[in-house]
């Protein structure tokens, strides 16, 4: 089979792969829609967004295993259409949330996709034990696939991608059916190997710590949309919209009017608090203030250990009562009610020490610089 | 040993016309086989369609082939015989009463219950099995075996059940086949005739060899399936 993506000398279009106008519609209902997407050679772009967004849908469309309309995906500025679809996934390689490994040995299923693409298997072997031995699994090379444990089947299936050298690197939340350990160790080996080998690489997961660590670039998807695409760190601290905002985990979101801006602070009226912000958005405009939990600083009210410098170094000052503690692993998240739900996030270890219970009265700081506003329509 | 079996029983049978009996036996196994084998080749690759795609009338598809798993032979036999008559649609071609219209007519039987098993045996796959297989660069052929391995141990069982469906009928062979001595006589027709003389010994003889026939191919069948590769550790 001549292959119609073989790199030419001609310039190449700067995206590797490139989505335009592409809807996928189940029922009557669109569960997807793309105005444009570009993937960047040895770029890795991490898909997030909550359950029901559209992130698997997409990564199948990516995979052309979805059918969008002719022309919607190019591969190297090439259209990947009915006659070319299957050219073109000799250039990807799909790892999905479950192993899916084939009823053979680990080593058949690795060679499977070498197979099909016609490689001898005397030219097979070498790479295949390459990548076992780099994904530690080279000692159950002749094991029934069946009969391997969950972590070690996500590995297998990640080898059985990577041995194909794809161009770009599918992969729909690998590491979904392994426990937490597992999965950390997991998560360094790719992180290593994307690394490493500069694969272009789409990664859907809804973890956001995975999206930060792997991701060049991010994207939020919402309702079958992507919402906004960025470096992961602009994301988490300029989200797009109320939707992203929740997602990125800017648990405190409240309404308000800007009334004042000057030199690029912002002061916005929230349920008659001021709250000043890093903003260049004018008096008038409504706003939805965001907040990140862990940006938010908590302080006895009435205790005599409340250092007045730091207090006005923070700008913002809230005061109010504690109406629910949710703990979570080492830390505890804290919600205050002060006119508006503030939510902040502090270790244990200070919970305890500051004696907060449900119904203390407190007194929360935030910097100017952590508060993000969205503007909203009204 | 299962050599000696069958020396056993043609010894059995031999004062009840052993010559005979081995030209049954031949005939009902080489009818039954070629029926299956043409039931497989029709079955499997439609059954494989119909697993894969998705089209507004499928289920109604579904349905008529699940209902023709459980098409009477009788049933089959009367229309097969109908159509084959030397006045019928199909007179002209002289096939009734002869070993190919009792193969016609098995087809007509098996086919349904290999197509509706092969229907079953892939709708047990995950069905993103088919997509991690495309996505990993397999052609459609490429996909399809590799489905068809693994649902292997299914599609045998298809097999099996296909073959059993026909080794055992009577109504449809007798109907078509007529079953006349050295043409189309078949053991399940043969059982008919020396029960009905009266010829219980005989009838018990045959029904053996029957039992032994089917035994004998399902076994092999069987071991096929439980022998395959990435199964030898499984039984442990």
């Amino acid at each position: 089979m001549t292959d119609l993506f073989e790199r030419s000398g001609a310039a190449l279009p700067s995206a590797l792969v490139e989505l335009r106008d592409a809807v996928v519609v189940r029922g009557a209902r669109p569960v997807l829609t793309i105005d444009h997407l570009a993937i960047d050679d040895g770029a890795t772009l991490a898909l997030v967004g909550p359950n029901g967004a559209g992130k698997s849908t997409l990564l199948l469309v990516l995979a052309s295993l979805i059918r969008v309309g002719r022309g919607a995906l190019s591969f190297r500025g090439m259209p990947v259409g009915r006659d070319t679809e299957l050219a073109y996934r000799r250039h990807i390689g799909l790892v999905l949330p479950d192993p899916l490994l084939l009823d053979t040995s680990v080593y058949a299923n690795v060679a499977a996709g070498l197979r099909f693409r016609g490689v001898l298997s005397a030219d097979a072997r070498p790479r295949v034990a390459e990548w076992l031995e780099r994904l530690g699994v080279a000692h159950l090379r002749d094991r029934p696939a069946r009969q391997i444990s969950s972590g070690e089947a996500q590995r297998v299936s990640l080898a059985r991608a990577l041995v194909l050298e794809p161009d770009l690197l599918l992969l729909d939340e690998p590491f979904a059916s392994v426990d937490a350990a597992t999965r950390a160790r997991l998560l360094d080996d790719l992180e290593a190997l994307l690394r490493e080998t500069h694969v272009a690489c789409v990664i859907v997961t809804h973890d956001l710590d995975e999206a930060v660590r792997l991701g060049d670039r991010m994207a939020v998807m919402v309702g079958g949309r992507i919402r906004q695409v960025d470096t992961p760190e602009r994301v988490l601290a300029a989200p797009f919209d109320e939707d992203v905002a929740a997602f990125v985990g800017a648990e405190t979101r409240m309404p308000g009017r800007v009334v004042s801006s000057e030199e690029g602070v912002a002061v916005v009226d929230v349920g008659g608090s001021q709250v000043e912000a890093v903003s260049t958005l004018p008096p008038g405009r409504a706003v939805l203030c965001c907040l990140r939990p862990e940006d938010v600083t908590l302080w006895s009210v009435g205790s005599p250990a409340v250092p007045t410098k730091i207090v006005s170094s923070a700008r913002n000052q809230l005061t109010g009562h504690i109406s629910r503690m949710v703990a979570q692993g080492s830390l505890v998240r804290v919600s205050i009610d002060c006119g508006t739900t503030l939510v902040a996030s502090i270790t244990r270890t200070s919970a305890t020490d500051m004696g907060l219970v449900e119904g203390t009265a407190v007194l929360a700081t935030f910097k100017a610089s952590a508060v993000h506003l969205i503007p909203r329509a009204g | 040993m299962i050599g000696s079996l069958v020396d056993g029983v043609q010894q059995l049978l031999a004062g009840l016309g052993g010559a005979d009996l081995v030209e049954i036996t031949l005939l009902s196994l080489g009818v039954s086989g070629i029926a299956t084998a043409i039931s497989l080749l029709i079955g499997l690759p439609l059954g494989t369609w119909l697993a894969l795609s998705r089209f507004r009338s499928r289920g109604l598809v579904l349905s008529v082939v699940n209902t023709g798993m459980a098409l009477p032979p009788v049933v089959v036999g009367l229309f097969v015989a109908f159509l084959l008559w030397r006045s019928g649609p199909l007179g002209d071609l002289g096939l009734i009463y002869s070993p190919s219209a009792m193969v016609i007519a098995e087809v007509v039987i098996a086919t349904p219950v290999i197509l509706g098993l092969t229907v079953a045996a892939l709708g047990q796959l995950d069905p993103r099995l088919r997509l991690q297989l495309m996505g990993l660069g397999a052609s459609r052929w490429q996909t399809v075996w590799w489905l068809w391995r693994e649902a292997r141990l299914p599609l045998l069982a298809a097999l099996m059940a296909g073959f059993g469906s026909v080794i055992s009928e009577v109504g449809a062979a007798m109907m078509v086949g007529g079953n006349i001595l050295h043409q189309t006589r078949v053991l399940t027709t043969a059982i008919v005739v020396e029960v009905g003389r009266g010829e219980f010994e005989k009838a018990v003889g045959l029904g053996i060899v029957l039992l032994t026939l089917a035994f004998v191919v399902n076994g092999i069948l069987t071991w096929a399936q439980q022998r395959g590769p990435g199964r030898q550790d499984a039984s442990r």
